[in-house]
Formats: structure tokens, C-alpha cells, sequence
């Protein structure tokens, strides 16, 4: 066989490797396919390349996928849109595959060419393309077809436009429930490119269907239809026909079905506006946040702000404020926790007053709640209370919470409220922290677990940074490192850790001053990995201090390390050396 | 079927005929004196929806596909194949299509115990674009398998010639650059060429002429097996079911103590819906036997339990449904307790009937026919093996009290099947007055020691009046008089889902019957 010229090579390799046994090889070459368009040229793109990815298709997934996603950009490399629709065909077969992510990705890469397409062509390819997945023998083809329509539709000619209707109208009552939801599921979509005259027709008699499917998967997917299509009807219509049906799902036997108006209720509140909202949507909404399932509750008590900032602040407090007391003691630890994640961002709508008054007693019962991730989530949604009534009313019950939650038994619990501690810090304030909890923050450089005292090094930098060096030298240097006397040799690693870190916070100065010496010093230790992090910390402190320093203090210690008994000092040391040789040569 | 009077009455035109039972086929047959592996052993049995496809399981974690190959057009039209009607005059003949290796034995190491990989069951899903999908499980881990029809494929005509290049290696490298003599050197071309972008920009506008795309030619096609996904770590006991819902995109895996529900696209999480772990260990007086979804409200799902009853429940209600919607469970007779009540009370199987109004129960000395609609006991109760009462204790001694036998009903649920020892496994039928109760032989001549007695409906004492007792052997010991064979037992086997054709196992083979 032809040996290909030499700077062709790689693409010669390319291509051959579209047919390799190793999937890999396959995938990179799928991934480069733009690669050997161009090289092939767009006419033999057209009429070789595309044909024969169309032929070979039944690869594995990964590179079924890879294809999927490369056609969707191919228009260029196929010589522009005029000739997008040679693209088509081998995704109308990819739109067939069992498997779900290689449909979609088809699908959204049909889209995506169908959107650029020229009218004529949309209506001689496109749209017949629509057709045959909708008639498709296999539920795949069916199911992909769904996500089709709202490109097809606007470009179709009237007969062809009732057609589809019609077809889509079929897919919402196709055997398979796959099928079905999917036509829920893209229902939106399509709805939003038919004429308002057949909104209120056919797709409101398409949308009735679903909200009436006996699969509870399926009438699950028509509730999030009632959000999209409430945006799309007049509102009077929408109170008419969307309304009603919302109300009953959110009376529904299935929780499920409940708990996804619980979560998609508040978008509908400006679809059918204010007043049909005080008296459809509050009454709807509050059973749903005294709903007798949990799940149903934790969703709808995790929405509660997002549903108040629609109200205005009299209904709000009238009606949902009484319910949002009952959730900050239910029985269900998961529903406070929802509660106590969105509850501080009711503070900027029910304004000074309302909040001092009402939501305050409840932020303290909850930081107060036994369950800590309840309290994290006040913790951490601080700053929204703050810009509201100030933090010094939260102040005296908020420290104790914090303490409890710092020595808390869970280290995944410490570790969460470490990284609150910046955020603390700043709404705080410096003169509250430095009494109350910088002690904490030493104490946590000293925990039994690693992660701890790894987010605890982490946090002496970030505070160093909120309240600046001159702060740092003062609260934080001293303490952190007296500690580099600490018996046991992973406690001082966690110093040198921190080092390192706040070196560059602190500027080469203090790093000079005060740093190096104690890293200098811990050279000496007797536990080998203490002298290979020491190695490491210098070749990390080297850019930060002076070219001067590093000649005289650096570099001998480095090359003391370099010859320690130990390997790994050795390893490191020289490692370190070499890295300040290449600053050294760079300057 | 015969319902309480106030079940709805099927269309039965007086007594139907009894089945003629006719062996089929075999696949494994053991010839005499042949010493059977323990691996080999069949330990599932499953038809899909249209019957055209048949898998079976074995203790050495293999899974074997039959084909049904009696029919021309045999994928018919597919959107037909989706659904479920399938009618062909002939009775079903199978061939075997592939197999694979579903699980391997493992080792938990956390826990210090051996996992099996004996299949403990299979369920078909729905098919796609001609693949077959079903799903396999062990004590703990399940797997979703897609089996294919992949074309063996020989590539021609490629653009660099690989076996030249590599022998005449030093010659070609000497040409190329540092990158793509790597390329050349490796053959397989692992290290990816660098130089790619400057290659892109150089590119002539017209494409390059002697470039050109491999051929494919292929020549046949095999089926190929691949895990899709494997769900586990959800189970701290063994699996004992698994179950498709009518929704095509979530199932159920039951242990002794908790059902999991799972989406089938995310293997990642599963949630809890049944949990009787009571919170103290001593207080534990039943465990989960069987567990299946409805065949067509997706929201409900039945159990079954040791103590011999049957939950519903309905999953609208809540997330965690420890609370049934309704229970079945059959009055015990005063005065009839003994020793075993409670262990052969024990429900092995439960199948829904087609049409989701009926349950199918199998405990250790009967089954039991079940409405929906009638909690207060079973419409009919057959027995299976009555002769065995006298032996319990023996039964016991042997461990054979505990064997889990399945159950199956026909199609148009007119007819259930249950197997028993000896090889033995018993048809009834449950439509409005049949009497029919026929016992069968795993064997070629499955007749041959037929025990047919068409007994009229008895009524023990003290059970409710209108519940119907049939089948129960009027002599206490086998036909023949021979002694029974404990341990080659008949515990799995499948009724094909429109035909009167069944499905049993005797310990490795694979015996097909029709009628």
C-alpha cells in the first residue's frame, strides 16, 4: 500500500486509526475528525467521510458519543450551511442508540445544525428526518424525535405544520413511557414555536393527556410542562388551564408528583399573576409546606425564599411566615436543614422589622437545633441576615453554636465550619473574632485528623489575607510557631505546612524574619519526613525571599539536606536545589 | 379463575379440557451415570415479554440465551416486538444464542465473607434497537447487560502499512521527524504525534488528494454481551429478587430486610423504600422472601414474607413505605399448629398475573392463588406435594424444609405451575371449574409417572367455606410407589409469557414442555 508524503503522516495515521481495535485510538481520532476534514478537503468530506461514519456506527458508546458531539460543529468542514444537511444521516442513526447520552448528545448536535439550516433545506431534510424517528420502530428513535419538533416546526409549511401537531400529539400516547416523557419533557420547547391559536388548542389538549397519565413518571415531567407553558399563555388562560390542573397535582396520591410542584410552584406565580396567586397558588403552597411526606416538605421548605421574594411582604408574613415557625421544629432533621439553608434569605424581604421581630427567635432555635448540618446552614448564609439587621443580635447565640460545631464529635463537621471561619471572620469583624475564636482556630492546627489540620492551615492563610499581615503577626505568627515544638512529628508537618502557605500572605520580610529561622531550625529534626517537608517548604519559600538570603541560609541548609542518610531527603533536597539553580538562572 | 363470589366471573364455558403436556425440548441433558458440577447448576430462569427470548442462570455465575427459532419472520415488525400480543399457531422450539460470564465469586474483604456467584435471578428489560437488555444478580451486586448482534469487522486499505513500516523501521524512521518515529517504532501508533495544530494550519484549502478513509467490509455478525452498569453496595443481605416497574426506567432489588429502588440509567445511588430491620436484632420475627413490582401500576409493588404473608404497597403514599397498603394472609386453623406450621408457612416466590389482579404465592406445602381485591384469604389454594406432610420431620432433618421452590403462572392466567422432588413439578388450572392437576417429570417422557387426579374440590375443616382446596394427592405416597428423591428438586421454572409452553430446570438441565 501508498506510503503517504511525509507531513501528512500523522493524518494518514489518523485516519486509519478511525478503525483501530484500540478504543482509545479511536476516540482521539473521532475527537481530531475536524482535523481529517480539512485535510480531505470539503467535497470528499461530503461524499467519503461522512458516509462512511454514517456506515460505521455500531462502535462503543464513548466513540458513538465523541461523533455525536463532532458532527454538531461540522458544518464548516462540509463546505458551509448550504450543504449542512449531508450531516444529517449519521445522526439520524446515532438519534436510534440504546444508549440515553449518545441520543441526547445527538440530539442536541441536530439542534444545533437544524438551527442554521436554510428554510428549503429544513423542509427537504430536516423535517422528513422529524417524521421517520417519530415513526421510528424502535422507542429510541421515538423518544430522540421529541427533541426535534421545536426546530422542525417554525419553518414548516401549514399542511406539514398540522401534521406535526398531529404527530406529536401521538408520541404523548405512544405504549412505551419512555416515549411519553419524553414528549412531556420537550413539550416546553415545542409549545413555544406554535401559533398562540393552536397553543390553546392542541397543545393545551396534548398537555391535559399527560397531566392524566396513569405512570406517575410521566405526569411527573407534565408538572414541570406547567411552569413553560404558563409563561406562553395570556394569563387569563393560563389561569383557566393551567391553574386548576397545578392546584390538583399539588393535591396528587403521589408524594412524588407533590414534591415537584413543591419545587416548581414559584414559577408560576408571575405566569397567572398576583391576585389568582393570593388565592390559588399561598393556599396550595402552605398545604404543600405542611404536606404529611418529608421529602415533600424538605423541597417546599427549600423554596420558601424564592416563593416569598414573589409575594409581597404582607402575604408573606401573613400566611407563609406561620408555616415556616412549624418547619423550624419538624419532626424531620432533613426538612429543618432545607429550611435553615434558605431561611436567612428571607431577612432582605420581609425587611428590618418583620425579621427582627418573627424570623429572628426562629434562626436561634435553629442555631440552637441538635442536628449540626441545621446549624451549618445558618452559619453559612450569615452575611445575607447581616446586611439586614447587623450580626450583633445573632452574636450571643451564635458563638456558642460555633464552638459546639468546632468540637463537634464529626470531623466532616469541624471541617464544614472551618471553611465558614473566613466568611465568620469578616462579618464579625476583627475585635469579636480575636476574643472569641482565634483560639479555635489554633486549636484545629492540633486535631487528631488530617483534614482537619490540613483545612485549618488553609485557614490561618485565608485569615491572614482577611485582616492583613500587620494582624497576622500579631494573632497568628506567634501561636503557629510556638507549636513547631510539638512532640509528635505530625503536628510540626501540619507547621511547616502552614509555612509555607503563609509566606507569601506575609511578605518576604516576615518570611525572613521570622519564618526561616524555624524552618531552618526543624532541618534538624530527627524524623526524616519532617527534613524532606523542610526540603520542600525552601524550594517553595525560594521565589518569595531575597536572592541574598537564599545564597546564605537557603542553599547550605539545601545542601546539608542532600547529603542526609535518608533517600528521600536526599531526593527532595536535590530537588529543591535544582529548582533554585533554575530561579538563579532566570534572574 | 376462581374467584369469592364477589370476584368477577371468567369466560369459562363450562369445565375446559385439561392440558396435554408434550416434551419439547432439552438442553443439557445429562447422560446416565454423568456426575453434574455443582457450577452447572440452573439457579434462574426467565422468558422476556414476547417470548422469544429465554436466559437462564447458573451457581457458576454464567448466563445462557436461547433464541426461539421456530418462527420465518422472527422479529415481525418491531414496534410489535415492544408490545407484548404475540401469537404464532406452532408451539415455541428454542436454540441456544450465547452466553457470558455475569459474576465472578468475590471476596468482602471488610466483612471476611465469600460472595457467590451463583445467579440468584434475571430479568429481561425492555429491548432497543435490537439489542437485548436484561438484568442479572448474585447475593449482592447486580448487573445490566446489553447483548448485541456486532458484526466482525476486517479493516482494509489503510493509509500507512503497519507491517511494513515496522520492518523496515530504521529504513522509513530515518524520514521522519523525533515525534512520528516514536509513531513508527511502537507500530501501534500509542504515542500520539505531536503537531497536530501546525499540520491544521498548512492544510491545502482543496484537501489533500492521496489521503483516504480504511474499508470496512464485514462478514458476519455474533452476539456479543457487555455490562452497561453494576449496582451494588446497596445490600447488606443477600438479594433475593429484582423487578422491572411498567415505567421502563426504575427497578427493585429486595433483600431479607429491605427493598431498594433504582433508576436503571444511575448505578451510582438507590433508595430505601422498605426497611423491617427492627432496631434491635433480637426483635426479629420475619424477613423479606420475594418481592415484585405490578405489571402495569408503576406504583405499586407486593412482598412476601417467612411468616407466610403478602404486603402491598403503594408507593404514592410515602418514600418510605413501612407501612403496607394491604396484606394477605391466610387465617391459621385452630388446632392444626405444630412444630412446622411456621416454616412451611414460609412464601419462597410470589408472581403477579398478567393483568395485575391476581398473586401467585408458593410456600412450602402449597400455592396459593390471591384477588387483589380480597384480603381475607387466598381464592385457591393448591397442594402441591401433600404426601410429604408425614415426612416434615425428615425433611427437616435433611434441610430440605427450606428449599425455595418458584412458581409461575400462564399467560392468560388460566394455569400455574409449581415444582416439587423427584423432578417433579405439578400444573393446575385456575379457571372456573377446572380440576385440572397434573403432575409431570422433568424428563423426556415427562408422563411417565403422571399422577392425574382430577379431585373434586374438598373442603378441610375449619377452612372458609367458599376457599377451594384442590390437588391434594389421594394417596399418601407417589404413584409408583418408589421413594422420593430429595434432593433432585424442581425449584425454578418459567411459563412462556402467550403460550402453553414451560420452562424447568432439573438441577443442569434445561427441559421445555408445551401444550
Amino acid at each position: 500500500m501508498a506510503m503517504v508524503d511525509e507531513p501528512l503522516y500523522p493524518i494518514a495515521v489518523l485516519i486509519d486509526e478511525l478503525k483501530n481495535e484500540d478504543i482509545q485510538l479511536r476516540l482521539n481520532s473521532i475527537r481530531r475528525l475536524s482535523t481529517i476534514a480539512r485535510a480531505l478537503g470539503e467535497e470528499r468530506t461530503r461524499k467519503e467521510l461522512i458516509p462512511f461514519l454514517s456506515e460505521n456506527n455500531d462502535d462503543d458508546d464513548e466513540v458513538l458519543l465523541a461523533m455525536a458531539e463532532e458532527l454538531g460543529v461540522f458544518i464548516p468542514y462540509v463546505g458551509g450551511v448550504e450543504y449542512a444537511n449531508v450531516l444529517l444521516p449519521p445522526l439520524e442513526t446515532l438519534c436510534t442508540v440504546e444508549e440515553t447520552c449518545v441520543r441526547d448528545k445527538a440530539v442536541e448536535s441536530l439542534c444545533r445544525i437544524g438551527a442554521q439550516m436554510r428554510e428549503q433545506d429544513l423542509v427537504e431534510y430536516f423535517i422528513p428526518l422529524v417524521k421517520r424517528l417519530a415513526a421510528g420502530e424502535w422507542f429510541t428513535a421515538r423518544v430522540s424525535s421529541c427533541g426535534l419538533f421545536h426546530i422542525a416546526y417554525p419553518s414548516a409549511p401549514e399542511t406539514s405544520k398540522t401534521e406535526l401537531r398531529t404527530i406529536y400529539g401521538q408520541l404523548c400516547q405512544d405504549d412505551m413511557p419512555m416515549v411519553r416523557r419524553s414528549a412531556a419533557t420537550n413539550l416546553g420547547k415545542f409549545a413555544a414555536t406554535v401559533e398562540a391559536a393552536h397553543l390553546k388548542t392542541d397543545i393545551m389538549s396534548i398537555f391535559e393527556d399527560l397531566t392524566q397519565d396513569d405512570q406517575d413518571s410521566v405526569r411527573l415531567l407534565a408538572v414541570e410542562g406547567c411552569a413553560a407553558l404558563g409563561k406562553l399563555l395570556e394569563p387569563q388562560d393560563c389561569v383557566a388551564h393551567i391553574l386548576p390542573v397545578i392546584v390538583s397535582f399539588s393535591q396528587d396520591k403521589s408524594w412524588r408528583v407533590r414534591y415537584m410542584v413543591a419545587n416548581q410552584l414559584y414559577e408560576l406565580c408571575e405566569a397567572v399573576g398576583p391576585e389568582p396567586t393570593r388565592s390559588d397558588l399561598v393556599p396550595a403552597y402552605v398545604r404543600l409546606l405542611r404536606d404529611n411526606e418529608a421529602e415533600v416538605r424538605i423541597a417546599a421548605a427549600g423554596k420558601v425564599t424564592k416563593f416569598c421574594r414573589i409575594l409581597n411582604p404582607e402575604l408573606a408574613i401573613q400566611h407563609i411566615l406561620p408555616c415556616v415557625k412549624e418547619l423550624s421544629t419538624d419532626s424531620s432533621q432533613h426538612v429543618r436543614s432545607a429550611l435553615a439553608s434558605v431561611i436567612m434569605g428571607m431577612a432582605p424581604v420581609l425587611g428590618k422589622d418583620a425579621t427582627i421581630e418573627q424570623l429572628l427567635p426562629i434562626f436561634l432555635s435553629l442555631l440552637k437545633d441538635e442536628f449540626p448540618d441545621v446549624r451549618l446552614n445558618i452559619i453559612s448564609k450569615l452575611d445575607q441576615v447581616n446586611q439586614v439587621i447587623g450580626i450583633d443580635l445573632l452574636s450571643q447565640s451564635l458563638l456558642p453554636a460555633i464552638v459546639e460545631l468546632a468540637e463537634d464529635r464529626h470531623w466532616r463537621v469541624r471541617l464544614a465550619i472551618i471553611e465558614y471561619i473566613p466568611l465568620l471572620a469578616s462579618q464579625l469583624g476583627v475585635g469579636f473574632f480575636d476574643d472569641k475564636l482565634g483560639a479555635l482556630c489554633m486549636q484545629w492546627l492540633k486535631d487528631k485528623v488530617y483534614s482537619i489540620r490540613d483545612a485549618a492551615a488553609n485557614n490561618v492563610k485565608r485569615l491572614a489575607e482577611e485582616f492583613g499581615p500587620d494582624w497576622a503577626m500579631q494573632h497568628i505568627i506567634p501561636q503557629v510557631l510556638d507549636m513547631i515544638n510539638n512532640q509528635h512529628y505530625l503536628y510540626r508537618m501540619t507547621i511547616l505546612h502552614a509555612i509555607s502557605l503563609l509566606a507569601p500572605v506575609m511578605g518576604p520580610e516576615i518570611t525572613c524574619s521570622k519564618l526561616l529561622p524555624v524552618v531552618i531550625n526543624a532541618s534538624k529534626d530527627r524524623v526524616p519526613n519532617i527534613k524532606f517537608n523542610v526540603a520542600k517548604v525552601l524550594q517553595s519559600l525560594i521565589p518569595i525571599v531575597d536572592q541574598s538570603v537564599v545564597e546564605k541560609t537557603v542553599r547550605p541548609c539545601l545542601v546539608e539536606l542532600s547529603e542526609d542518610p535518608d533517600v528521600d531527603v536526599r531526593f527532595f533536597a536535590t530537588q529543591a536545589l535544582q529548582s533554585s539553580d533554575q530561579v538563579m538562572m532566570s534572574t | 379463575m376462581i374467584g369469592g363470589d364477589e370476584a368477577t366471573k371468567a369466560p369459562a364455558a363450562g369445565a375446559p379440557q385439561p392440558l396435554e403436556w408434550n416434551f419439547s425440548q432439552v438442553f443439557g441433558e445429562r447422560a446416565a451415570g454423568e456426575e453434574v458440577q455443582e457450577v452447572d447448576i440452573i439457579s434462574a430462569i426467565e422468558f422476556d415479554r414476547t417470548g422469544d427470548h429465554l436466559a437462564t442462570g447458573d451457581r457458576g455465575g454464567r448466563v445462557v440465551l436461547f433464541e426461539r427459532n421456530d418462527t420465518k419472520d422472527h422479529y415481525g415488525h418491531r414496534r410489535d416486538l415492544e408490545r407484548t400480543d404475540y401469537l404464532i399457531s406452532r408451539h415455541p422450539e428454542f436454540r441456544y444464542k450465547t452466553e457470558f460470564q455475569s459474576h465472578e465469586p468475590e471476596f468482602d474483604y471488610l466483612k471476611s465473607l465469600e460472595i457467590e456467584e451463583k445467579i440468584n435471578k434475571i430479568r429481561w428489560c425492555h429491548a432497543a434497537n435490537g439489542a437485548l437488555f436484561l438484568l442479572s444478580t448474585n447475593d449482592k451486586t447486580i448487573k445490566f447487560w446489553k447483548v448485541q448482534e456486532k458484526k466482525v469487522k476486517k479493516v482494509c486499505d489503510l493509509n500507512v502499512d503497519h507491517s511494513r513500516a515496522m520492518g523496515n523501521g530504521p529504513v522509513v524512521c530515518s524520514r521522519k521527524s523525533a515525534s512520528s518515529k516514536q509513531c513508527m517504532e511502537n507500530g501501534g501508533c500509542n504515542e500520539r504525534p505531536s503537531g497536530y495544530s501546525s499540520i491544521d494550519a498548512s492544510l491545502p484549502s482543496g484537501g489533500v488528494p492521496p489521503l483516504r478513509l480504511p474499508v470496512v467490509t464485514t462478514h458476519e455478525t455474533s452476539p456479543v454481551a457487555k455490562c452497561r452498569r453494576i449496582y451494588a453496595h446497596a445490600h447488606d443481605y443477600h438479594i433475593n429478587s429484582i423487578s422491572n416497574n411498567s415505567d421502563g426506567e426504575t427497578f427493585i432489588s429486595a433483600d431479607d430486610l429491605r427493598i431498594n429502588l433504582w433508576n436503571l440509567e444511575i448505578s451510582s445511588q438507590s433508595f430505601n423504600i422498605v426497611d423491617v430491620k427492627p432496631a434491635n436484632m433480637e426483635d426479629l420475627t420475619e424477613v423479606i422472601t420475594s418481592a415484585e413490582f405490578h405489571p402495569t401500576h408503576c406504583n405499586t409493588i407486593a412482598y412476601s414474607s417467612s411468616r407466610g404473608s403478602i404486603r402491598l404497597i403503594d408507593m404514592r403514599q410515602s418514600a418510605l413505605c413501612d407501612t403496607h397498603s394491604k396484606l394477605f394472609e391466610e387465617q391459621e386453623v385452630p388446632g392444626s399448629r405444630s412444630f412446622f406450621t411456621e416454616i412451611i408457612a414460609s412464601i419462597s416466590d410470589i408472581k403477579f398475573a398478567k393483568d395485575g389482579r391476581y398473586i401467585l404465592s408458593r410456600d412450602y406445602m402449597t400455592l396459593k392463588l390471591w384477588d387483589i381485591n380480597m384480603d381475607r384469604g387466598p381464592v385457591t389454594t393448591f397442594q402441591v406435594h401433600e404426601y410429604l406432610r408425614p415426612k416434615l420431620c425428615d425433611l427437616y432433618e435433611n434441610d430440605s424444609i427450606f428449599d425455595k421452590f418458584e412458581c409461575c403462572l400462564s399467560g392468560d392466567g388460566r394455569h400455574v405451575a409449581t415444582g416439587s422432588y423427584s423432578n417433579l413439578f405439578r400444573v393446575f388450572g385456575c379457571s372456573e371449574g377446572s380440576t385440572e392437576a397434573t403432575t409431570l417429570e422433568a424428563s423426556k417422557n415427562p408422563t411417565r409417572r403422571q399422577v392425574q387426579t382430577p379431585t373434586r374440590p374438598s373442603k378441610p375443616p375449619g377452612t372458609l367455606p367458599r376457599v377451594l382446596r384442590r390437588g391434594a394427592d389421594t394417596s399418601g405416597a407417589d404413584a409408583n410407589g418408589s421413594a422420593f428423591d430429595f434432593s433432585t428438586k424442581l425449584l425454578h421454572l418459567a411459563w412462556h409469557p402467550t403460550e402453553n409452553s414451560v420452562a424447568c430446570a432439573a438441577s443442569n438441565s434445561l427441559y421445555m414442555y408445551y401444550a
